[in-house]
């Protein structure tokens, strides 16, 4: 035993350091293509021109552009001839300007060093020589040519030499510019622009967080593969479920139209939308009081009958209410933002919030119309495939298989179409419509007519890889495509981060769901509730520390985020920062990566502060 | 009347954890189901009210073939079957209060669930109820404040909530210590005998079998091996169901 043991140990082992020995060399090799393809090269760092740029941005990155002085300027302009006019021999002049003068040459040629005595400027600061060229000693075209420091007395003697290629009758100036910071300091032009743009920058990531969280707590459970595992129906109701949705959709939005077109008519008037709202408001409380007081012991054709329409009426009633809602909030929101000065935001935000609502609306309707008509259809589908006979049932859902299919594959033929512009109806329309019915066809003859189908895992599987998928795209990138939907700016910024958001905390929060203890779930469903009391009695109280924690993660990242969105146009502090650096104003580029940082950091903080109480 | 013909449940992966069991209970009867840990007591009992969908057989309840329901008749059979889980299965994060109105949720309007709100009578009677178990001052206390006879209390608590006519009890005191054992057995007893509640109740201890079961089911790797009374399990019966090396303890 111990031989074959030792046999069987020996012969591997020169195979082992083979192994070892080739991955050895295959890791060298990578990391030696990895120093090619990066273009390590510190050649170039130890160049003369990068450290002077090293020293110069970096000393001007350490200066951040914060605070402004008033100035208390010294500036002596002496006239200087270059080249001297003919039979003039130079010789010193004085030029004063109040208590301050300057001693030099008055003229001079090409290449000469001339040097300039200044006696009485303020003691101890930097005093700039500059040379102006042309006949004007206001312009603010003037070369540097040299810079010297003051004595404690005020006087100093700097040598310039007279430039080359600047030769001219006229005369021309060399200026001898110093100035002093005089006065209490206030904040620079770039800081007050950094300070609007951070504001902007932590609201864009709050508005984004808000936007993502709303829309992935719902959708969370779709991704949730303990929810939807079990999630079963026959093939019936799936294709009536996909059949209705698209009539939901259209009846839902000729509803929405046909209600906004009533409330357009009082869109004016402030307080015919207040009575909209309230009346409306009054009559769906009856309504949903009635069909709701109804119990299951009233179960006659008629009475629920009249429950569905009074249902269906109420629910009219409440997309009705919302859009005068709407109406409500742009109108007040006008007068608001006239009457109330600088909380004018606030009717601001009212206006907005109204016309989101309007435009919003007759999709809603649509999609949850879809909704009601689709989960109608497919309980039908249910009890359909349920009561009739097994050949009867194979007959029925060969036929709605096949339609379903069609129907499926010309939507996306339609949606292919949009895109490339094909055109040609046989393509468009004929061919899907075959191939999605033998499609359909086939799935219908493969199962048994009264098999349930995994229809939850499908959902799952398509949730999962939509947000997979958008989750791989960054916000940096999704703001690209915002900015040419919503045009430049913070808005696009938000768009981007909240798309984002919801991709990611989708993921997040599904593998929360997916972590509960499956014990209450039992427990609950075994009382006979539904899947939707399931998830509020079973699920939801066991995921709401982790989803709070993961929101405030969220935005702690959104504010990191949204600090940079700015470079593809997304705006924030982000944009102004690139534009900095563009123009090489590494002071003020300095001040809003210290407005980041500081920002950051806090987040940082507070997020984790707050992560920790809520936990 | 519930009667179970040919039960067989094979899991997914192979595992045959009950093989054609067949047994039926007179309504208002105390029935235990015993057996080793891992012989399909969990399995069976769920089978009845399809927590875990049986592979092949049938449930007959009252007449109503329980296997062939539509989701919609599951749910209104399911409300009319309480269950008392072996690790309790409340909401820790809840109230007590909540965790028992639960027991309503079958009988509730969704619509009404959305918002998280109950009759006024239903949280009349979890008052009650809590009362009946004898924790009537627990009802705002977080359930994981509560010790683990109090949470089997709540359990019971809401499954009476549902107006049962039958309890599947998974090894109700498995997790307790024997006082409060006996407590709790005495709960799910006066259930039996005063509301004439049906209980199905597995359990691992035969002194409690003899003090409270009217009769005995035993099985063995998912296949019946015993139907009878309490007192007809003699030592070779005994070995019979728990394998012929294990000694009697209680």
């Amino acid at each position: 035993m111990t031989e074959s043991n030792s046999n069987r140990e020996t012969k591997p082992s020169v195979w082992r350091s083979l192994r070892n020995g080739f991955f050895f060399a295959l890791a060298i090799i990578t990391i030696a293509y990895a120093f090619q393809v990066t273009k390590v090269d510190l050649e170039e760092f130890r160049k003369e021109s990068r450290q002077q740029s090293r020293v110069r941005v970096m000393r001007a990155l350490a200066n951040p552009d914060l605070f402004d002085f008033d100035r208390a300027e010294t500036t002596v302009n002496s006239p200087v001839y270059l080249p001297c006019p003919g039979g003039v021999e130079p010789q010193i002049q004085r030029e004063a300007s109040g208590e301050a003068y300057v001693e030099s040459l008055s003229c001079g040629a090409a290449g000469d060093v001339i040097t300039l005595n200044g006696f009485n400027f303020p003691p101890n600061t930097d005093v700039v020589i500059l040379f102006v060229p042309g006949n004007d000693p206001e312009s603010t075209l003037a070369l540097a040519k040299a810079r010297v420091k003051s004595d404690s007395q005020g006087q100093f003697t700097a040598g310039v030499e007279l430039p080359k290629d600047r030769e001219s009758d006229d005369v021309q100036f060399l200026r001898s510019y110093s100035y002093k910071n005089v006065g209490t300091p206030r904040w620079s032009k770039s800081a007050l622009n950094t300070w609007d743009k951070i504001i902007e920058t932590v609201f864009m990531a709050f508005l984004a967080t808000l936007l993502g969280t709303l829309l992935s707590f719902p959708l969370s459970f779709f991704a949730a593969r303990n929810l939807m595992k079990n999630v079963r129906s026959p093939l019936a109701s799936v294709a009536l479920n996909l059949l209705g949705w698209p009539l939901g959709i259209w009846l839902g939005f000729q509803a929405g139209k046909f209600l906004l077109g009533i409330s357009d008519s009082f869109a004016e008037n402030i307080w015919m939308n207040a009575a909209g709202v309230g009346v409306s408001l009054l009559l769906i409380a009856f309504g949903a009081r009635w069909s709701l007081s109804r119990g299951e012991t009233d179960s006659s054709t008629m009475s629920r009958i009249l429950t569905q329409v009074i249902s269906i009426f109420t629910a009219a009633l409440a997309i009705y209410a919302v859009l005068e809602l709407g109406s409500l909030g742009m109108n007040l929101g006008l007068s608001m933002i006239e009457s109330l000065g600088s909380f004018g935001f606030l009717g601001n935000f009212l206006f907005q919030s109204g016309d989101i609502l309007r435009t919003i609306t007759p999709a809603l309707s649509a999609l949850i119309a879809g909704g009601i008509v689709s989960s109608g259809l497919g309980r039908w589908g249910q009890s359909l495939s349920e009561r009739l006979p097994v050949q009867t049932a194979r007959l029925v859902n060969a036929a709605l298989a096949a339609a379903t299919g069609a129907l499926l594959f010309i939507g996306i033929a339609q949606v292919l179409n949009w895109f490339y512009e094909i055109g040609n109806p046989l393509y468009i329309f004929t061919l899907p419509a075959i191939l999605g019915a033998l499609g359909g066809l086939t799935l219908a003859f493969l199962n048994h007519p009264k098999a349930s189908l995994p229809i939850g895992l499908a959902v799952y599987t398509v949730t999962r890889t939509i947000v997979n998928a958008v989750r791989s795209v960054e916000a940096v990138i999704m703001a690209i495509v915002f900015v040419i939907f919503v045009g430049i700016g913070p808005f696009a910024g938000v768009m981007a981060l909240g798309l984002h958001t919801i991709a990611s905390l989708v993921k997040l929060y599904s593998e929360q769901v997916e972590s509960i203890s499956a014990g209450p779930l039992e427990a609950v469903e075994a009382t006979g509730a539904n899947r939707l009391q399931t998830i509020i009695y079973a699920v939801i109280p066991q995921i709401i520390p982790p989803y709070i924690s993961y929101t405030m993660y969220r935005w702690d990242i959104n504010v990191r985020m949204s600090t940079i969105i700015g470079i593809t146009g997304g705006g924030g502090i982000g944009f102004l920062l690139v534009q900095n650096i563009n123009l090489l104003d590494y002071n003020a580029a300095s001040t809003q990566m210290l407005a980041i940082a500081i920002v950051v950091s806090l987040m940082d903080y507070v997020s984790s502060a707050l992560r920790e109480k809520a936990v | 009347m519930l009667e179970a013909r040919n039960i067989t449940k094979v899991y997914e992966g192979g595992v045959q954890a009950l093989t054609d069991v067949s047994f039926t209970v007179p309504k208002g009867q105390f029935l235990a189901v015993i057996g080793l840990s891992g012989s399909g007591k969990s399995t069976l009992l769920r089978c009845i009210n399809r927590l875990i969908e049986p592979t092949s057989g049938q449930i007959f309840w009252n007449g109503q073939d329980v296997t062939a329901a539509s989701p919609e008749e599951l749910r209104r059979i399911r409300r009319r079957i309480g269950m008392v889980f072996q690790s309790f299965n409340l909401v820790h994060r809840s109230k007590v209060l909540t965790n028992v109105l639960a027991g309503r949720l079958g009988y509730t309007n969704p619509a009404w669930s959305l918002i998280n709100r109950f009759s006024k009578t239903d949280i009349e009677k979890a008052h009650q109820a809590l009362a009946r178990v004898g924790i009537p001052d627990k009802a705002d206390y977080r359930a994981d404040e509560l010790s683990g006879g109090q949470q089997q209390r709540v359990g019971i608590a809401r499954a009476l909530m549902q107006d049962p006519e039958i309890i599947l009890a998974d090894e109700p005191v498995a997790s307790l210590d024997p006082v409060l054992a006996h407590s709790i057995m005495k709960h799910l007893e006066r259930i039996n005998k005063e509301d004439g509640v049906t209980v199905l109740c597995s359990l691992h201890f035969l002194d409690l079998v003899h003090k409270y079961a009217d009769r005995v089911i035993a099985l063995n790797q998912g296949r019946l091996v015993f139907e009878g009374l309490p007192g007809e399990i003699d030592d070779k019966k005994f070995k019979e169901i728990y394998g012929r090396d294990a000694e009697r303890v209680g």
